[in-house]
């Protein structure tokens, strides 16, 4: 075993010296620095979840605080999974997840394939794509409603500028069968360029002796794309698509200002549907049971990806 | 061909990708730039069909974020005589006075309190909580490590109900307090992680030095460690800065009035007499800081937005 210069000087000293000599010891500072992120999380995040998952068992409304409390035991649970509503729900998050996801990983990766290049001015350019992604999610969604009116939307307008269709004669927000795409344009826009940056870190961790013994191979560059670039972005782009996974299942602010879950509840992704059920309906106790099914849900889908992913990267 | 190599692109094939990317660029940029201009238009520029692009700047958009204001009929504002400032001026032409200020500058700055409070208290918690991660015999490091991770992947809504609740009972609702707190606790996971990863790539000799000299580990912490990691602990900071600045599911459902910040307000203007040009104008003040900071950020902008994950 090898001993860092400061272990062996601390072998060295005599114990009460060294102690006094370093002021607290190792062990007692790690407790100090540790102690009040570890409290802060468990008043703010592990105490509510404890307590949702009381709740959840109960039929408390929260604007009826005085009301007696009753147990209902799993009764909220077997009535959210039997609800259509919530399975609608379900379905409008899936819709939006998996297209916004295919999207951004196509043009993300065209991008990024692109920026791969290293023509002039690629810096720049990367620095300037990025901006959409940092804005605030709400103030974004509700400024797009403007750019979506009928009449005097800009992009009514660019649509029928290329097309020829009427600019009034559509509503990306009011159509049923339009809305569920409004969100995955405006999200496509916005986070494009995430899944872009993590590819363009993938593509450019491969080292350029890889492609020259290919090429002295006489791999064309078609099988050189499908046999070397694709499998070494693959975990890059499988994180990538982790992190929109999770962060569009629990998508709220911009939809909300967006479209409010509507017309109708063609876009009433799941965290709307909760925010209606517990901060409108008030069915705490009920709502509680459909926060822990969609942190359950998340959690789960999460683990299984994470594993792999971690399959993936071991190849 | 001399200079060819097989991993660089050829002159043309740079030409062809730069066009695209800058093209792409320009297209998603486009949203941006017209949120900027019409907050510069007149509300009939600003509604107009075909939409304008060539338009006579004012700031009447940012005159109405400001101000509320009444209808006179004429007489009355014959009698106040004429405008005494350029903003009394822009108003006058709809045959109305200013009244009084309106709340975009109390929610501009509930947001940067609670942003600014939030960030300091995440990064000095969770700069504590790094080091120690990262350079000490932690019991149940990974696990700990991974439960702060995890924290994150609760929808803001589910972990709202249970906090809606405590923060009642705690007298915490709608308070700055509160919000700090809140912010803080989403936004240490993001910060143990960065932390951690940036002080890890400092040397451990640097430290291990100072200690012979006689510093107690504190200090090598405070006087050694820190210094190297700055640049770490500013990107990690405008990252927590620009999460507290854009919320809004937690802001719009435990505040109203006193912290209010300006993600829910922004909304809310549109209501009072369809006024695009100064939902805009709060648009564009709000967006602009991100902007710069994004631009700061660029170097450390991949690793921040994947928790450290990928670093460059």
């Amino acid at each position: 075993m090898t001993h860092s210069p400061i272990e062996r000087v601390a072998f060295a000293t005599p114990p009460a010296i060294a102690s006094r000599a370093r002021g607290l010891s190792d062990r007692a500072l790690a407790w100090i620095f540790v102690t009040p992120t570890i409290a802060l999380l468990l008043a703010i995040n592990i105490f509510p979840l404890v307590w949702t998952i009381r709740l959840s068992l109960t039929n408390y409304r929260a604007n009826r605080a005085g009301a007696e409390l009753e147990w209902v035991g799993i009764r909220n649970y077997t009535r959210i999974l039997t609800d259509g509503d919530i399975w609608l729900s379900m379905q409008a998050t899936a819709h939006f997840l998996i297209w916004t996801i295919v999207l951004q990983v196509a043009i993300g990766f065209a991008l990024a394939w692109l920026i791969n290049r290293k023509f002039k001015g690629n810096d720049l350019w990367t620095t300037i794509i990025v901006l959409p992604m940092m804005l605030s999610p709400a103030v974004v969604g509700n400024f797009w409603t403007f750019l979506y009116q009928p009449q005097i939307g800009l992009f009514n307008y660019v649509v029928s500028f290329f097309t020829g269709i009427d600019p009034s004669s559509f509503s990306m927000i009011g159509d049923v069968s339009l809305a569920p795409w409004s969100i995955v344009i405006v999200d496509t826009w916005m986070w494009t360029p995430f899944v872009m940056l993590i590819c363009l870190a993938g593509l450019r961790s491969i080292p350029d002796y890889i492609y020259e013994a290919a090429a002295i191979d006489r791999a064309s560059p078609w099988r050189q794309f499908w046999t070397i670039t694709v499998p070494m972005v693959l975990p890059f782009l499988m994180l990538a698509v982790l992190f929109r996974g999770i962060e569009n299942f629990k998508m709220f602010d911009m939809v909300t200002l967006l479209t409010g879950g509507g017309p109708g509840s063609t876009t009433e992704l799941t965290s709307i549907n909760l925010k209606r059920e517990a901060f409108e309906k008030w069915r705490t106790g009920y709502s509680s049971a459909y926060a822990i099914i969609l942190f359950v849900t998340v959690f789960g889908l999460a683990s299984i990806y994470v594993k792999a992913l971690n399959k993936v990267k071991q190849r | 061909m001399s200079g060819y190599s097989i991993t660089e692109a050829s002159p043309r094939q740079k030409w062809i990708a730069g066009l695209l990317v800058a093209g792409y660029t320009i297209v998603t940029l486009v949203p941006l730039f017209w949120i900027v201009a019409t907050g510069f238009k007149s509300p009939s520029d600003a509604i107009a069909y075909p939409p304008k692009v060539i338009f006579t700047p004012t700031l009447e958009g940012y005159v109405n974020l400001f101000t509320t204001r009444t209808r006179m009929n004429p007489d009355q504002l014959e009698a106040l005589g004429p405008p005494q400032t350029w903003y009394d001026g822009i108003v006058r032409q709809y045959d109305m006075v200013i009244s009084g200020p309106s709340r975009f500058g109390e929610r501009f700055l509930n947001s940067v309190i609670i942003g600014f409070g939030s960030t300091f208290l995440s990064i000095f918690l969770g700069t504590l909580a790094a080091y120690a991660f990262s350079r000490f015999k932690v019991p149940l490091k990974d696990d700990l490590l991974f439960f702060i991770l995890s924290t994150r992947m609760m929808p803001p809504i589910a972990v709202a109900i249970p906090i809606f609740l405590m923060f009642r009972t705690l007298g915490l609702s709608d308070t700055h307090l509160g919000m700090i707190l809140l912010y803080t606790a989403v936004n240490i996971s993001l910060a143990v992680w960065l932390l951690k990863g940036f002080i890890d790539e400092i040397p451990r000799e640097y430290e291990e030095a100072a200690l012979i000299d006689g510093y107690s580990r504190f200090q090598a912490f405070y006087k050694v460690v820190l210094p190297q990691a700055a640049t770490g602990i500013a990107s990690t900071a405008i990252f927590c800065l620009i999460f507290s600045w854009n919320e809004y599911a937690f802001a719009v459902l435990l505040t109203s009035g006193t912290a209010q910040t300006a993600p829910p307000f922004i909304p809310t203007i549109i209501g009072i007499g369809k006024d695009w040009p100064a939902v805009a104008a709060g648009t564009t003040l709000f967006l602009i800081p991100v902007m710069v900071f994004t631009i700061l950020l660029r170097k450390h902008l991949l690793r921040g937005i994947t928790f450290g994950a990928v670093r460059k």
